[in-house]
């Protein structure tokens, strides 16, 4: 595998929110700011961990690179996905980013005992949003060295 | 409120162009420096002659460094429960996929590489600045434990 920025290998994430409005805006922005992203979304807690391991109609479901959590999720709340993630060992290693309408110090600090990578709060102005996304792309999937798909023991 | 950086770096070289390159962002950013990974948990546990240090809002760690290693620093912080909620970023030379991994299974928050040529550091303590230090939420006002 190539280790330079800018090369064609895409980049796969995970987006797990419920929020079509939400949903759709990360995506536009995605598309906007990064052509070689590849976004999935698991609208619920359960299709997030079914598609992590590939279960049901995720067999062929590709190992993300990078998660975008939402907090309040259906079904399984985004701290049990969390805490799922980060105590499986072929799993831990995706860098894990909460994307939350919560402020509250609580699910901060709760989220980071529970190996959140970074807790951002979803902006409510739509300009914030996209810009949200587009810091994402800058720092996360450019400046941030991922660890590669291969598994790791 | 000015934003406590710890940088955890021997080298004065490049010591020296972070904390120039934070001068030159617009906040009030309090950066301290430790030069070996002994020196980072004794400010972390407040220690010694760091009776009073602040709990930092973020750590930039090195990897390679003297007296205890980065690896080691970092599994450290990441057992600890007063300080395990610290994000720790790791800024290395190292591109090796080992440590890159590594790092992440100690719960590295994230893994940068330190840029190679002297431009470089600007923008990326740009970027640093301008993610984690504001896009970012962590939590300054909790436990000093």
């Amino acid at each position: 595998m190539k280790d330079s920025e800018g090369d064609d290998m895409p980049i796969e994430v995970l987006l797990v929110d419920d929020s079509p409005g939400d949903v759709r805006l990360t995506q536009e922005a995605f598309r906007e700011a990064n052509g070689s992203i590849h976004l999935w979304v698991a609208t619920d807690g359960v299709e997030a961990m079914a598609f992590l391991r590939h279960e049901g109609a995720h067999v062929r479901a590709p190992r993300p690179d990078f998660i975008l959590l939402d907090l309040n999720l259906p079904k399984m709340d985004g701290r049990e996905v969390l805490t799922h993630i980060k105590e499986d060992e072929s799993l831990k290693t995706i860098p894990t980013v909460i994307l939350t309408t919560s402020e509250a110090e609580v699910d901060i600090v709760k989220s980071y005992q529970l190996q959140a990578n970074c807790y951002l709060c979803k902006p409510v102005q739509l300009d914030a949003f996209e810009g949200l996304v587009k810091s994402i792309n800058d720092f996360w999937l450019t400046k941030v060295k991922l660890p590669q798909q291969t598994q790791s023991g | 409120m000015a934003l406590e950086v710890l940088m955890v770096e021997d080298n004065p070289g490049d010591v020296r162009l972070i904390q120039e390159a934070f001068r030159d962002t617009d906040r009030s950013i309090h950066l301290q420096i430790a030069s070996d990974g002994v020196e980072a948990m004794a400010y972390l546990r407040h220690e010694g002659p760091h009776a009073h240090a602040a709990r930092p809002d973020l750590v930039l760690l090195d990897l390679n460094l003297p007296k205890m290693d980065g690896r080691q620093v970092l599994a450290n912080i990441k057992q600890d429960d007063g300080l395990k909620t610290i994000p720790t970023v790791i800024l290395t030379a190292s591109h090796a996929e080992a440590d890159i991994v590594k790092s992440y299974q100690l719960r590295a928050n994230c893994y940068l590489c330190k840029p190679t040529h002297l431009e470089g550091f600007a923008s990326f303590v740009k970027s640093i600045n301008e993610f984690w230090l504001t896009k970012v939420s962590t939590m300054n006002s909790w436990s000093r434990a």
